[in-house]
């Protein structure tokens, strides 16, 4: 069973360089976990002006109230995937990326 | 701060016509509105500016509102009648399958107002017990209370009024399931020293909550207690029934034993495609639905024996109610649009504001009735924007992201349908209880039907839009929901007709105007991927409501029941249109191969695309890759895909011109192609995955021209519109415009 290993820095790495496109199968498998639908808040985008700016918000799973801003601004989208990927990696590893 | 939601009573309006906008105001008491022509989408900095060209208008100006509730939830109601509110004893008795015991007290049946405390109703209480109350006023009421309900099983409820003994009797019957569940029987009675009041109307699934302060679904009055599941074969007789009494009435109402008691048996097996319920009884005190509960499922007696519905409707006597039904918001218009004589055929919108917050409310203005302005005409996909509308789920977990493959971007009116579950549902979506949602209507306010936000359908389709308008704009605009009533007459005049991007749902009535137009000699330029994929059944009444059942195969978001795969519209079989036989390769030459949201890729050219038959749409394009960039995630081929094959009924001459490659992980092949789960089912490993750009011409000098690509669009206005796809793209539409015959290849 595939599970997540905090020392995987090059699938980090193949993230950082190919947030979207043909990952690797353990990069795949990486994204499938950090994407599981499961209670815990999870971040979206909201569209500040379209195809130029972007906030980035967190939501609760099956909520009625709409998505709740941060105070995280973004102009390009991929900035905005390494982010999250950022947060979920700290979230699994218990400790940050060591690269930014 | 005020913002604002509106719907339109019309969707499709021709030079005299007037469409009606009604508006809610949600926070405020004033807005403004601005008729528009739409030419292109809001998509950012890489396309054509955003610049919708105002309409001069009477209603073009500010305007006073107010907040309109939306009355969502579902239930059936007979109108008040004397012989409802029986002097003495009396009995109800319903089969039910509760699908929410738990969610707190729900009406099941009965005349209980909830203002007034009067009249009788069997409920679920508010422990998920089966329960049964009359009252004659505040302070004077009784309660009887059985078990528990289980989930998803049926029982049959009878319910009795003993006047003599000044008491009321309940009796919760489970009926087998084939299974080995420990329910037994239940019996509960409560003393009642006074006889029920008057009460509402009869209502099923709901109770009545007085006059509706704002939009009332019925008769003017508000409801509330919405159940969720199915009830069968309900019954109203005179007297306490007994044991031998109560199985008449489950099972043969009409005995001659019951014959004096009887008071009414409403039978939902009948005129299941309409929103009556028919009473077989002695009074014939028929009602209606209300907010469109879901019909034609099975009974608590279903054997299994049968599977559709027409052929076997006794076992089809339940009705599914659900708390989150709605089929019309039923607002007060507040202003109107009458299209002037010679406005041109176009995509048009009521744009509202209120403190910044712009609402918008799409329609489409056809050329005058019986003639065309155009020889080319952009069908839009309207069956498909309806099924779509308020696609609420896809906000809710993080499934989304993890079939999409990029973090969820929304805005603000995408915020609107999440704070505001009573805009209802998409058939995309399950109803709180689980079930499937079947019905979508347009009469509500919409927030995925606009010129803004996700690129998706409609807005999608108005990159489609912007090319032609990019071309001198010589256009018209065209329905689906026009072409399901007019057929080949709507499409019969034009040289040319292009579809939307994603034109996913047919009826059997539009499949067979595009076939007859194509059989004579008209041109099909399909401009989108996953098109004609799912049957679907139109309203037999009300303009603009749409069911899809979502049998057997395909990518779906729920799948039916059992045995409940023939819509109730119509009585046809549900599911893919390929499943039907009429798989999209036969029209289009493509069908649905893959999906995928994080990445678009691009076409190569094939050795198809030296073909003689197709000099003419290649000239001006030398490039290899076709399409190899777009506004959307970059390139042309994606989000939805097709791919000829020749054993769904793509034609032995087609010619793939270019097809896609270099797909992502995300793009798996579709359900229906993988019926041994094997694992080698993504694009970086399965070779069946591609999007193919086709060609062929039909018997009577027509011919057909596909994309079998979402993104496609997405692609046209790249670079200022120079670019491959762009020149590759008008000439077609060039060539399909001249009267010069495709002659059909030896
Ligand atoms: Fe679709």
């Amino acid at each position: 069973m595939f599970q997540f290993d905090k020392t995987r820095l090059d699938l980090a790495r193949e993230f950082r360089a190919t947030p979207w496109g043909e990952h690797s199968p353990d990069l795949q498998y990486l994204l499938s976990l950090m994407r599981r639908p499961g209670p815990e808040p999870y971040h979206v985008l909201i569209t500040d002006r379209p195809g130029e700016r972007w906030t980035l918000a967190t939501m609760q799973p099956g909520s009625k109230s709409p998505p709740r801003r941060t105070n995280m601004v973004f102009t390009d989208l991929r900035a905005a995937e390494w982010h999250v990927f950022r947060l979920r990696w700290a979230r699994l590893a218990g400790e940050e990326l060591p690269f930014e | 701060m005020n913002r604002v939601m509106a719907y339109c009573d019309r969707w499709t309006v021709a030079p005299g016509e007037t469409v009606r906008f009604m508006v809610s105001c949600l926070g405020g008491t004033s807005y403004t509105a601005q008729i528009l022509r739409l030419k292109q989408p809001d998509a950012g900095p890489q396309a054509t500016p955003f610049a919708p060209e105002p309409v001069d208008a009477p209603c073009n100006g500010p305007h006073d509102g107010r907040f309109q509730a939306i009355p969502i939830g579902s239930f059936a109601v007979v109108p008040a009648h004397p012989a409802l509110a029986p002097a003495g004893s009396f009995t109800l008795a319903a089969h039910v399958f509760p699908t929410t015991p738990a969610k707190g007290r729900q009406a099941i049946m009965g005349t209980w107002c909830e203002v007034s405390q009067t009249g009788y109703a069997l409920e679920i209480d508010g422990q998920g017990r089966l329960a049964f109350r009359i009252g004659a006023g505040p302070g004077r009421v009784a309660v009887a209370t059985a078990a528990p309900l289980s989930t998803r099983r049926w029982y049959h409820a009878a319910a009795s009024y003993d006047a003599e003994a000044g008491a009321i009797i309940l009796h919760q019957s489970p009926c087998s399931d084939h299974d080995f569940h420990p329910e037994a029987p239940a019996t509960a009675t409560a003393p009642a020293g006074f006889a029920p009041g008057a009460g509402g109307p009869l209502a099923f699934a709901a109770h009545s909550a007085g006059p509706a302060a704002g939009p009332s679904p019925w008769g003017g009055l508000a409801f509330a207690g919405h159940f969720n599941g199915r009830i069968d074969s309900p019954r109203l007789c005179a007297g306490v029934a007994d044991a031998a009494a109560r199985a008449l009435l489950a099972t043969d109402p009409l005995n001659a034993a019951l014959a004096a008691s009887l008071i009414a048996a409403w039978d939902f097996s009948r005129d299941i495609p309409t929103e009556t319920i028919t009473d077989i009884g002695p009074r014939r005190l028929h009602g209606s639905i209300v907010n469109l509960p879901t019909r034609a499922m099975r009974g608590h007696n279903w054997t299994g024996r049968e599977t559709n519905w027409t052929r076997a409707p006794r076992e089809y006597g339940a009705i599914h109610f659900h708390d989150d039904d709605l089929v019309d918001a039923c607002w007060a218009p507040d202003f109107a649009f009458t299209v002037p004589e010679g406005q041109r055929s176009g995509v048009y919108a009521a744009r509202v504001t209120a403190d910044g917050f712009d609402f918008w409310v799409p329609f489409f203005v056809r050329p005058p009735r019986g003639a065309a302005t155009s020889k080319v005409a952009f069908l839009a996909s309207t069956a498909t924007y309806t099924v779509y509308l308020n696609n609420r789920g896809r906000f809710l977990s993080l499934l989304t992201e993890r079939y999409q493959g990029r973090v969820m971007v929304l805005d603000e009116i995408d915020s609107l349908l999440i704070e505001f579950p009573e805009m209802g549902l998409s058939t995309y979506d399950r109803h709180s209880d689980g079930s499937g949602v079947s019905y979508s209507s347009r009469h509500r306010p919409l927030q995925n039907f606009r010129p803004t936000g996700r690129h998706w359908n409609f807005n999608l389709d108005l990159f489609i839009v912007d090319w032609l308008e990019k071309l001198g704009g010589d256009y018209d605009v065209i329905t689906e929901e026009d072409l399901h009533t007019e057929g080949l007459a709507l499409l019969e005049p034009y040289s040319v007709v292009l579809t939307g991007s994603h034109p996913e749902y047919d009826s059997l009535a539009m499949l067979d105007a595009f076939e007859a137009y194509l059989r004579r000699g008209g041109r099909l330029m399909y401009m989108g991927g996953n098109g004609f994929y799912w049957r679907i059944a139109h309203h037999p009444a009300r303009e603009g409501v749409i069911e899809v059942r979502r049998a057997e195969g395909g990518v779906r978001a729920w799948d039916t029941e059992p045995g409940e795969a023939f819509h109730s519209f119509t009585g046809e079989y549900g599911g893919l249109w390929r499943r039907n036989a009429r798989a999209p390769q036969r029209l289009a030459g493509v069908g649905f191969i893959s999906q995928g949201f994080d990445h678009c890729s691009y076409y190569r050219r094939t050795v198809d695309a030296a073909d003689p038959r197709v000099a003419w749409m290649f000239a001006g394009v030398e490039d290899e890759l076709i399409g190899d960039f777009g506004i959307l995630q970059g390139g042309a081929a994606g989000l939805e895909i097709d791919a000829v094959d020749p054993r769904l009924g793509t034609p032995p001459h087609a010619l793939v011109v270019a097809r896609s490659e270099n797909h992502s992980n995300t793009y798996e092949l579709v359900a229906e192609e993988v019926l041994i789960p094997h694992g080698a089912t993504d694009a970086v490993i399965n070779p069946d995955i591609h999007a193919d750009l086709t060609f062929f011409e039909t018997p009577g000098g027509g011919a057909v021209f596909s994309t079998g690509s979402i993104a496609y669009a997405g692609s046209l206005a790249w670079n200022g519109f120079d670019n491959n796809l762009f020149r590759l793209t008008t000439n077609v539409l060039e060539r399909f415009k001249s009267p010069m015959p495709f002659p059909l290849p030896k």
